[in-house]
């Protein structure tokens, strides 16, 4: 059978395939257009009848009240175009899900293409993006409900507000097809396994009740320092000496205590801990253990630690309606590709990729261009590429990934919610940071009444990772033994928070690949950060290797009253000064 | 909201408000018309009611409005137009228009202050009243007139001030930079503790609460000041003494008192100190309370002694200002000659506090019976004195100046009359537990100091140790292990007006106050700033003990308490730019004040009230340099009309001076009998100046050194 690869660009992150389409304005490159009916772009490659060439000047207008129809309609369904189609940025059905990991199987050999002419047809063959897939199920609870899910499979993934993906979302008008909703809380597990609110603004700084007066004074300065620095006020510009400095060398500096007392006793070395923990792992997200070198593979830098933080800082605050810094779409994920897509459709924009010399569907229909993006799970035989013999990409290492499914929440009464595990905090030779995502029913992911849990940890390997991803699974969950499925810790004694019982687990290994460019272009993996920047970055690197003359998204105005679910409040920030 | 620079307005803006300008106008001009006229038809009204929308500012027209409804009531109830609806009508269209007027400018005094007039009417419901402040508390959460209103609107919907405690937390919980809310926090608690409502008793434990929650809030943000004024506000409330307290007086507690009766005494017998000149005939008796109080008369100060009985007594205040209210009163004891019994124990027995009557201002009675007894003797006279001596001149100059004997320093009859505070209560539970608070804060900001450069951290520290040394003061019995920290204030307020110059004027008043506190804490301190006043150049022995305050920069006069029995006193060579206080020194009679930074005449105010006061030396100060003083209106003045009416300025008029431009000294020197004044190296001290002076003032002798003829 041959490969049958598909032309959507939905094999390229969201962003990408808009940023392809709306970049040809004209047909002029021999691209093709795929569109049908105006609403998903997909590529059916068994209906290539449907393809047509392209002109601009034929678009047909009358595919606008169409979606603006669409886009008024209130509880908007979540759309569910083939979801293969959307690869590894997808949300899916739990069922679905499992199969798609399950289904990522060697590709059959290739077969014998037959010689066109003087253009040579090579079969591309896939690779295996997920491993080590370890699906358990203590209760058919779940299951029944699998078309009510929406699993997200590069979870877990959310927005800051004053994320560079938020803004191109608001740039091209793609945030119109979506609606987001707040995290409610971030939260950090201190060395005692309790879960501490991460105090990530003045007034939540003000609302602890676990921080000390004095640490209270030092975050909020410190946060002050950052500020100051960010307002590029030449007198309290942080030396550059010190830009260049680890992260965390800096934290400690900033850290110590002014006057010569000694911070000797334990006491002060969980304090210590305990805040680098906060702005480290929580704050400015950091994956690795920055504090041990040896295993350390990506210290923060002073520079970039503070560029987090300000992130995070100019993220509270930005829409009046978004409670906290991070946002999540309703919907899943998989909402952002399909928006993007809509958005490009609208436009006017192609769907395009094109293969070296030419593609063969698996149709049979032979299409020509002269540039292709392939999706990271290709691999394109090396006859074609003497210089990378096996893949296009390289392997960046890994990202294990859990998805759990329970009935009650982590902390009562909170519904979505961010928790950071910093490194060590699980067990003494955890290495990176596990990050676990709640979402509840609000956010469309999930049967009410239930909560979706995403967990992500970087690792070397599948056991490292499965290590990490079973020790924070053990640590939220009471993970029923088998055979007792209903026997959850109702016997723990009644101080000690009941944890949630685990219902269903999926827990699996990535691959990460990085993004490469040549004459067949690939686009990465998702990686292992929390949200879209580097992804976005990628892409935009790509695009303009491909079309160096062309603007990525063009702004975008609207004709029309926008009832936009993102309501940017101008003097927000402001109004607490 | 806030925080924003003003901008200069645009070409377009101003052009904009021109054109608004132009537009209100007429409005404005057909308006008034309407109001002169005592129009109120409907039409008048809309007219109005438009005016307003467009200027929510026009006091007048909210005036009107209120005349207009008042107008219309009154006349539709001889009409057949009574039944409440109607009424009710009137009075919704005017919350409608105040709601208009606010939706264009939530600021706007007089819309707010209409709201609150039609409510009181009570023909309204007030149920919408809440959400309707919900909007507008959501625009800025700061808005005193919403917070204002709301107060008035819970008190009228009887709103439980739990209820509205609990809405200041959860508005301080969103943004505790909320000055109002703080506000509203402490007028709520105030009357919860007042009234001493379930769960707000006892206030220590409520404080302490508080002083928590505060703590969160300048703990996380120690530069915003909005918790900073809370904090001060609970400072306040925990060492504050509610009742008024007699602090000190003179003649001292168990002191004798030696006068003569012809002004010289043989003082080389007797400690100048207590030595008396009663060429008077009477005998001053000053009370200092802890604060300014009135009441103080003879039904409620009992004066018993041989010669007076407390009817005979008229208190007077020693206050600069009319309020009738000051913190020392003043009487005078007879000691009229034909009943003088020479050379014998005449015991005066004075008590306070024994009836209700001498309230503080805040409406508290002094409640503690106090007692205080002196003895006075009366020296025969000695006629081979002549009267001469008494007018020498006295000269400041240092060769003058002598230390204290130590003798005398040992036999010092000065009493400190803190023991007057003294009693039994202070002992309390209450008072350890304002100690250990005090302690704690003090522990807690120098935590904080440590970790964050404040200003406003360690203005607090400064005054929370004052506050720690006022309330162990008050109990005795921890004497022992009593720590004072007036070192660490004084540096304190060194450091601030370093760090902080726009305000250092403030913070060298603090410090001159603590100094002069430091330096009258105990009576070794104060006895090494006492000098004999030894003139050498003549031979009489003048017994004045003269206290030198020189050199010390300090800009305010305080700790007068500790200073009531001086006489001589030398505050030259300071940067004091008041004198305030000082009204209540009345022995004093010899004062120098030069080199320092007084700039009017009124300055020197409460020198009026010093009638034994015969040397004065005012030179090389600013007097006459400020053509503006920004004192003015608070002082007595003609243009306050307080004074002035009976001045005879034609009297003085001497040629070529118009008296009216030395009104101020007028004021200041009219009534005072003074023999010797320094008044030279002032911008005011020209020759004409003295000779109005001199003409002022006959009883002058020397003038600038000079002795006149």
């Amino acid at each position: 059978m041959p490969v049958r690869i598909s032309l959507s660009p939905f094999t390229l992150p969201a962003t990408t395939l808009a940023a392809t389409a709306t970049s040809l304005p004209s047909p002029h490159r021999g691209s093709l257009s795929l569109f049908r009916n105006g609403r998903y772009p997909v590529v059916p490659a068994h209906r290539p009848n449907q393809l047509r060439p392209h002109h601009s000047r034929h678009w047909p207008p009358r595919i606008h009240p169409r979606l603006r129809r669409l886009r008024c309609r209130k509880n908007r369904p979540p759309s569910r175009p083939q979801p293969l189609l959307r690869a590894h940025f997808s949300s899916l059905p739990l069922q679905d899900l499992a199969a798609f990991l399950q289904s990522q199987s060697p590709s059959p050999p290739p077969s014998s293409a037959p010689s066109d002419g003087n253009l040579t047809a090579v079969e591309l063959t896939t690779r295996h993006m997920y491993s080590d897939v370890e699906i358990t199920s203590h209760s058919p609870e779940p299951l029944e409900h699998s078309r009510q899910f929406n699993l997200d499979l590069a979870g877990p993934r959310v927005l800051f507000c004053a994320d560079s993906a938020v803004d191109l979302m608001l740039k091209s008008g793609t945030s119109q097809y979506m609606e987001f909703k707040s995290v409610d809380a971030s939260f950090v597990c201190g060395g005692d396994g309790k879960l501490a609110t991460v105090p990530d603004s003045r007034s939540a700084i003000f609302k602890d009740t676990s921080l000390g007066l004095a640490e209270k004074t030092r975050l909020s300065s410190f946060f002050k320092l950052v500020e100051g620095h960010l307002k590029s006020d030449d007198e309290r510009k942080i030396s550059a000496e010190d830009l260049e400095s680890p992260f965390i060398a800096f934290l400690s500096k900033m850290w110590l205590p002014p006057k010569d007392t000694m911070i000797d006793d334990v006491v002060g070395h969980w304090t210590m801990y305990l805040h680098d923990g906060i702005i480290l792992y929580a704050i400015a997200m950091a994956d690795y253990d920055q504090s041990d070198t040896d295993v350390c593979k990506d210290v923060l830098k002073t520079r970039d630690g503070i560029n987090r933080l300000a992130l995070y800082h100019s993220s509270v605050g930005r829409f009046s309606n978004a409670l906290g810094a991070l946002i999540y779409p309703i919907y899943g994920q998989g909402e952002l590709p399909q928006g993007f897509c809509r958005r490009a459709a609208v436009k006017g924009c192609l769907y395009f990729s094109g293969s070296y010399k030419g593609v063969k569907v698996a149709s049979g229909q032979e299409l020509f261009s002269h540039q292709m993006v392939l999706g990271p799970s290709f691999i394109v035989p090396s006859p074609l590429f003497k210089s990378s013999p096996d893949s296009l990409q390289d392997v960046r290492g890994k990202v294990a990934r859990g998805i759990c499914i329970t009935k009650t929440s982590v902390k009562p009464g909170v519904s979505n919610c961010l928790v950071i595990y910093p490194p060590k905090s699980l067990y003494p030779e955890q290495v990176t940071s596990v990050r676990v995502l709640q979402t509840g029913s609000s956010l469309a992911g999930c049967p009410s009444g239930m909560f979706v849990f995403y967990l992500s940890a970087l690792c070397d390997d599948a056991n490292q990772g499965k290590k990490s991803l079973h020790a924070a699974v053990n640590a939220i969950f009471s993970v029923p033994i088998s055979g007792t499925p209903d026997h959850g810790s109702t016997d723990e004694s009644e101080n000690t928070q009941v944890k949630p019982t685990l219902l269903w687990s999926a827990l699996y290994i990535q691959e990460m690949t990085t993004c490469s460019f040549e004459s067949i272009s690939s686009t990465p993996m998702p990686d292992g950060s929390l949200n879209y920047n580097d992804i976005l970055d990628a892409t935009k690197e790509l695009f303009h290797k491909m079309f160096p003359d062309e603007e990525f998204f063009p702004e975008t105005t609207f004709s029309e009253p926008e009832d936009g679910e993102l309501d940017e409040s101008p003097n927000g920030e402001s109004l607490d000064s | 909201m806030h925080g924003r620079p003003r901008k200069a307005p645009t070409p377009q803006e101003e052009k904009a408000l021109a054109l608004k300008a132009s537009k209100l106008r007429p409005l404005q001009s057909q308006f008034l018309q309407f109001h002169h006229n005592k129009t109120y038809t409907k039409e008048a009204l809309e007219v109005c009611a438009k005016l307003l929308e467009a200027n929510p500012e026009y006091l007048t027209a909210w005036n009107y409005r209120k005349i207009a409804v008042e107008h219309i009531l009154s006349h539709s109830e001889t009409e057949t137009e009574t039944d409440p609806e109607s009424i009710k009508s009137i009075f919704s269209e005017e919350l409608r228009i105040t709601e208009r007027a606010l939706a264009s400018n939530y600021k706007s005094y007089g819309a707010w202050y209409h709201r609150k007039w039609v409510l009181r009417k009570g023909h309204s419901s007030i149920d919408r009243e809440l959400q309707l402040l919900e909007v507008f508390l959501k625009k800025d959460t700061r808005n005193f007139h919403a917070w204002n209103y709301r107060r008035f609107v819970a008190a009228l919907k009887n709103r439980s001030d739990e209820e509205e405690l609990q809405f200041t937390t959860d508005m301080i919980s969103d943004n505790f930079s909320n000055y109002s809310a703080w506000h509203s926090r402490s007028v709520l608690l105030s009357q919860l503790l007042e009234k001493k409502v379930q769960g707000y008793f006892p206030k220590e434990k409520v404080l302490t609460e508080e002083y928590n929650l505060v703590h969160q809030a300048l703990f996380t943000d120690p530069d915003d000041q909005s918790g900073w004024f809370y904090h001060l506000w609970l400072l306040d409330q925990t060492v504050k003494v509610e009742s008024p307290l007699l602090v000190s007086t003179w003649p001292p507690h168990g002191s004798s008192i030696n006068v003569s009766v012809n002004g010289c005494l043989d003082k080389s017998a007797l400690s100048p100190m207590t030595s008396f000149d009663l060429s008077t005939g009477t005998i001053p008796v000053i009370l200092y309370f802890s604060e300014a109080v009135e009441g103080v008369n003879s039904s409620t100060i009992n004066v018993e002694s041989i010669y007076d009985t407390s009817q005979d007594l008229i208190w007077t205040p020693l206050s600069t200002n009319n309020s009738g209210r000051a913190q020392a009163w003043l009487t005078h004891l007879n000691f009229l000659e034909e009943k003088i019994h020479f050379l014998q124990a005449n015991s005066v027995k004075v008590s306070a506090g024994h009836s209700q009557g001498i309230t503080s201002l805040n409406g508290f009675h002094c409640t503690h019976p106090t007692e205080f007894e002196f003895t006075v003797y009366v020296q025969p006279p000695t006629p081979q004195h002549a009267d001469l001596q008494c007018l020498e001149m006295i000269s400041w100059g240092d060769e003058n100046f002598h230390i204290c004997e130590t003798h005398l320093k040992e036999s010092s009859p000065i009493k400190f009359s803190d023991q007057l505070e003294n009693n039994e209560d202070n002992k309390s539970t209450a008072y350890k537990c304002k100690a250990e608070t005090i302690a704690n804060e003090i522990a807690l900001f120098r935590e904080l100091l440590s970790e964050a450069n404040c200003k406003i951290g360690k203005l607090t520290l400064a005054r929370l140790l004052m506050a720690h040394d006022v309330i162990t003061s008050y109990n005795k019995s921890s004497d022992t292990n009593k720590s004072v920290h007036f070192e660490e204030v004084l540096d304190l307020y060194c450091n601030l007006m370093n760090s902080d110059p726009p305000h250092s004027q403030f913070y060298k008043d603090e410090y001159s106050l603590v100094l002069l506190q430091q330096l009258t804490s105990n009576p070794e301190s104060l006895l090494r700033h006492c000098y004999h006043y030894r003139d050498s150049s003549s031979s009489s022995i003048h017994g004045y003990i003269c206290l030198r305050l020189c050199n010390l920069s300090i800009s305010r006069i305080g700790s007068i308490k500790q200073l009531l029995w001086i006489q001589m006193l030398d505050l030259s060579h300071n940067q004091l730019h008041s004198i305030e206080g000082l009204e209540a020194m009345q022995l004093l009679s010899c004062l120098n004040l030069s080199h320092n930074q007084i700039g009017t005449f009124f300055a020197l105010e409460p020198l009026k009230l010093l009638k034994s006061l015969k040397v004065l030396n005012i030179s090389y100060n600013e007097i006459g340099a400020h053509s503006v003083d920004t004192r003015r209106y608070l002082c007595s003045s003609p243009l306050s009309h307080t004074v002035g009416s009976d001045w005879s300025f034609s009297e003085f008029a001497i040629d070529g001076v118009d008296v009216k431009t030395y009104w101020e000294a007028f004021f200041i020197f009219k009534d005072l009998k003074l023999t010797q004044l320094d008044i030279i190296a002032n911008v005011v001290a020209e020759e004409k100046f003295k000779v109005f002076l001199l003409k002022l003032m006959p009883t002058l002798k020397w003038i600038d050194d000079v002795e006149l003829q």
